[in-house]
């Protein structure tokens, strides 16, 4: 992907290796953490469909490292357990909540596609391809009435630009000036359908300009270069209070799900992308600079694998099942009293 | 008390919730500059302003997400769908988001948000303009579906549900926005469950809900000339439905028939008539009916769309069908 600019934080140097440091070592433990879940899905110890983020590392750790994680708003698709780590949901309730138990980020009740925890504004995993658009905007308009700072970020990928969301959302974000930022993590597939075959116009970001949203795209393997681009993008939408777009071009290295059989695209092209791995871009790039050695890599690699295998699958195993009695708890408030007629009729 | 139109009952009720709570919103096709297609948020934008009445573009499927959104962060948004027919391309953000965020996020999430939209036959405007789609809402877990058949039930349904932590569906009818009637002066909240007898009887019951209220008190009152009692129960509740109520009614009348506007394939005729089966079959002296319209998309002739849709003479002509004096 040539033509992208440089990486350039303005930072500090010894801020700049702080932070190079920890967003290479969260990169890191999410690899290792759907690596992991990758291991259970295959003995059942996860259920359900399950999607892995490995080759998309840098979108959503860098598009944070430029906002404020466990305040911002963060809504997502159903590739989400990476978000939701980067927003401060604990891993042992992610894992928790894959294993179906009572201690998971939604008790249970959600499973791999739908992680919510909102102590930590992590608003959910949805299922329906383009179906957070509106969601995150609607975010946004409560912000605003509520005169609130923080701001609504949306993930989403590539083949969520083809649902009718998309464009209604961006429109009416757009016309009533909400604080929304919408992130198009473009891996360059729809499930198995690639987008040259299905979508008309392959740079994502030129499909927003018909609603008069600045949008801009940047390379999604290199954090810097996602952070920086994150940074325009975070401020626009906390200053102005108007909503924007960006595009990051990325790949994800396994499946859609952990049903795909590969058989869409070819082992070359995913070799390709293999050599733009985000962590190996930035350890290398850090290794230059002389602010880590591969040795010191190894030995977190070493450290995040015994905190998975020791801590945060026992945690899972060991937890409770849910609660049957809880089966119906949460469909409508028991409680309520405007369910019988007020306060003042004894409705509770 | 007084007589108020029900679109005028409606527009209290926001009027109310508007000014006692600023996170109560309202947004659909022209209900601010234009006051609302059948005037219920009629002076609320001059009141109000834009950030809270707002017009939407034509986008149903998104505007309904956008009021979901912010439903999970303490807004009360009120949603007019201008005709029910248009909420089908609301459906999944309704469907999917509003009704299922409570429950898969382990109770951490909630969305009071209200939906209201008239449906039901008017004046020839046939198959896309017609529809009836209670049936389809009140078979959703996690969304209150509620009907009003009069002006009060209209105006305290309304302010109940936005206080509601539940999302809520008000089914309302397009022929009915004119319709006047007794209003509380002072304020009132209606239940948002359970059923009420509009009219006590003996021989039979007739169930109806919004419009078929009406065709059963004027068939209750024909079949009263001919010495029959005929008890009407207003479901004005649609999901959950009153399973108590049915049984009580049944249980005293020993006889029932389902009135409604909707065809009866999947509808509420059909899930009344189970839980009578489930609940008070025994009691029965004579097997459930059902008045229903035909299955059919509504025609446009005005001869076609008369035949599609029940009269409270159908209802007569069943009731005496159902105790043999047919």
């Amino acid at each position: 992907m040539p033509g992208y600019p440089p990486a350039a934080l303005l930072l500090e140097d010894s801020m700049k290796t702080a932070l190079r440091k920890k967003l290479l070592r969260d990169m890191l433990f999410a690899r290792r953490f759907e690596e992991q879940c990758y291991q259970d899905y295959q003995v059942r110890k996860i259920g359900g469909f399950l999607h892995l983020y490995p080759g998309q590392e840098a979108c959503a750790h860098g598009v944070m490292a430029a906002a404020r994680p466990g305040e911002d708003y963060v809504i997502t698709g159903y590739r989400d357990h990476v978000h939701a780590l980067v927003c401060g949901v604990p891993a042992k309730e992610v894992m928790a909540e894959l294993y179906g138990k009572a201690t998971g980020s939604s008790g249970g009740f959600g499973g791999s596609m739908h992680i919510f925890d909102a102590s930590k504004h992590f608003m959910g995993g949805y299922a329906l391809v383009g179906g957070p658009f509106p969601l995150a905007a609607g975010l946004a308009k409560a912000l605003k009435m509520q005169g609130r700072d923080e701001i609504a970020i949306c993930f989403l990928g590539d083949a969520a630009n083809n649902q009718g969301t998309f464009h209604e959302t961006l429109n009416m974000a757009s016309v009533w000036e909400l604080p929304v930022l919408f992130i198009c993590e473009n891996n360059l597939y729809g499930i198995g359908t690639s987008i040259e075959r299905s979508t008309a116009e392959l740079d994502q970001y030129k499909r927003v300009a018909a609603y008069r949203i600045p949008a801009a795209q940047a390379d999604g393997q290199d954090i810097e270069v996602v952070h920086e681009a994150a940074q325009i993008a975070v401020n626009h939408v906390r200053e102005k209070g108007t909503p924007y777009f960006l595009e990051l071009k990325t790949y994800r290295f396994r499946g859609h799900s952990m049903s795909d059989g590969g058989a869409y695209r070819s082992k070359e092209e995913v070799e390709e992308w293999r050599k733009k791995d985000p962590l190996e871009i930035l350890l290398a790039r850090m290794i230059e600079d002389g602010e880590i050695t591969r040795e010191e890599y190894d030995a977190w690699d070493e450290e995040i694998l015994s905190e998975i295998e020791d801590e945060i699958v026992p945690f899972a195993e060991n937890s409770p099942d849910p609660d049957p009695a809880d089966l119906t708890r949460y469909v409508l408030v028991e409680d309520d009293p405007y369910v019988h007629g007020g306060p003042s009729k004894g409705g509770a | 008390m007084a007589q108020m139109q029900f679109w005028d009952a409606i527009r209290r009720a926001y009027d109310e919730e508007m000014a006692r709570d600023p996170m109560v919103i309202t947004m659909g096709e022209d209900v601010a500059v234009a006051g609302g297609t059948y005037k219920a948020t009629n002076g609320l934008y001059e009141t109000y302003g834009g950030e809270r009445v707002i017009d939407t573009p034509i986008s149903e499927g998104s505007f309904m997400g956008i009021a979901t959104g912010a439903s999970m962060l303490g807004v009360r948004p009120v949603v007019e769908i201008m005709s029910v027919n248009f909420a089908w391309l609301a459906m999944d953000q309704l469907f999917n988001s509003a009704a299922k965020i409570r429950y898969m996020s382990g109770g951490q999430l909630m969305c009071p948000l209200v939906v209201r939209s008239p449906g039901g036959t008017a004046h020839q405007l046939a198959a896309q303009h017609s529809a009836r789609m209670e049936k389809v809402f009140m078979g959703i877990a996690g969304l209150r579906v509620v009907t009003p058949s009069n002006p009060k039930q209209a105006y305290g349904m309304l302010k109940a549900a936005i206080r509601c932590n539940d999302p809520v569906f008000i089914n309302e009818h397009e022929r009915m926005y004119n319709l006047a009637g007794e209003v509380p002066d002072e304020e009132y909240f209606h239940p948002l469950e359970g059923s009420e007898v509009a009219r006590p009887g003996r021989d039979i019951t007739l169930f109806g809900y919004n419009i078929s209220v009406h065709w059963c008190l004027r068939a209750a009152e024909e079949l009263s000339k001919q010495g029959i009692e005929a008890e009407v129960v207003d479901l004005f509740a649609l999901n959950p439905l009153d399973r108590e109520g049915i049984k009580a009614s049944v249980s005293k009348t020993h006889r029932a028939i389902i009135v409604e506007e909707a065809e009866a394939p999947v509808g509420v005729g059909s899930e009344v008539m189970a839980i009578i089966n489930e609940e008070c079959f025994w009691e029965l002296d004579a097997p459930p009916a059902r008045v229903s319209a035909v299955n059919t998309p509504i025609p446009y002739a005005a001869n076609l769309e008369k035949l599609v849709i029940p009269t409270e003479k159908d209802v007569v002509s069943k009731v005496l069908e159902v105790l043999g004096r047919g």
